[in-house]
């Protein structure tokens, strides 16, 4: 999938193995969703909710100023939208206010179809919409669309 | 039991599975997902849908017998079997969870009582058949799917 012109930021290369961080409160989906993407050659980190999921990401609450200038340790997060607490639509915002993780994509979970929150979690940055249950040929075509994106 | 009567009756059961809704074609996703890697694959992620549902099933029996009932807890606690019941397939559970949750949005406590054991009841059936198909599968080692 090599891309011809110039090749954006490296400081989220997706590479041959993408490091996806994958979000979901529900156990059995992040099961599913870390399979999934190790069948397409990502490595895997999971969380079950929006705050575990910032503390990885160094964007904690007592992690403030830790991250300044370091790059992304994931290429790709993947989240859950309905989430006790913190959803997923805020965890994107959260992400995208960051100067160090604004950039990498963060794709939206979801069981329903419900347009209004699409444009909502398109609007705010999010790369993509996926409805849920997540097959094989979602994954797929996940990250074709993410490879082409890079360049 | 020979190899080949096995696998007939492997694919039957399965077919049947299918035919009466239990199991829908999320489920023949998560046996895609199966390989060499993970020959367990199915299996674990269905005992963790067991395990996962039995505590949900006593959290909504607890949630519905208080005094003054919670519904967005109990819909909280729908709302995750519905989805872990869509992700692996069990069609029947994951059809009473829509009902269910409509009528804690209603907060409709005969209405959550009814769909409480008919989840219940569609959650027993879809144990029993998948346990049984998993025995057919040990009786014959592993099958091709």
């Amino acid at each position: 999938m090599a891309g011809g012109g110039c090749s954006k930021d490296t400081a989220v290369d997706f590479g041959d193995q993408p490091h996806v961080l994958a979000v979901d409160d529900n156990l059995i989906d992040r099961k599913l969703v870390e399979k999934l993407l190790k069948n397409s050659s990502c490595k895997v980190t999971t969380a079950e909710n929006g705050l575990r999921a910032l503390e990885y990401l160094g964007l904690g609450n007592d992690q403030r100023s830790a991250m300044e200038g370091t790059v992304s340790k994931v290429n790709l997060i993947i989240t859950d939208y309905c989430m006790p607490g913190m959803t997923g639509y805020e965890l994107l915002k959260k992400i995208k206010e960051s100067s160090v993780l604004k950039e990498v994509p963060v794709v939206i979970m979801s069981s329903e179809n419900s347009p209004t929150r699409i444009s909502q979690c398109l609007e705010e940055g999010a790369q993509m919409f996926m409805l849920k249950p997540l097959k094989q040929s979602d994954v797929k075509q996940l990250k074709c669309h993410l490879m082409k994106c890079r360049s | 039991m020979d190899v080949v009567k096995l696998q007939k009756q492997l694919v039957d059961y399965r077919a049947s599975l299918y035919h009466e809704a239990f199991l829908d074609e999320q489920f023949t996703q998560l046996q895609e997902l199966q390989d060499e890697n993970n020959p367990d694959f199915v299996v674990e992620v269905v005992s963790l849908f067991f395990e996962d549902s039995e505590r949900l099933l006593n959290e909504l029996a607890k949630a519905l017998e208080q005094q003054s009932i919670d519904f967005k807890r109990v819909d909280a606690h729908v709302h995750q079997l519905k989805g872990s019941s869509s992700s692996i397939g069990a069609q029947r559970v994951q059809k009473v969870c829509i009902t269910f949750r409509n009528y804690c949005e209603e907060q409709n406590v005969e209405g959550c009582l009814k769909c409480l054991q008919q989840v219940k009841h569609e959650y027993s059936l879809v144990k029993t058949k998948l346990e049984t198909m998993f025995k057919i599968l040990a009786a014959g080692g592993s099958i091709p799917m």
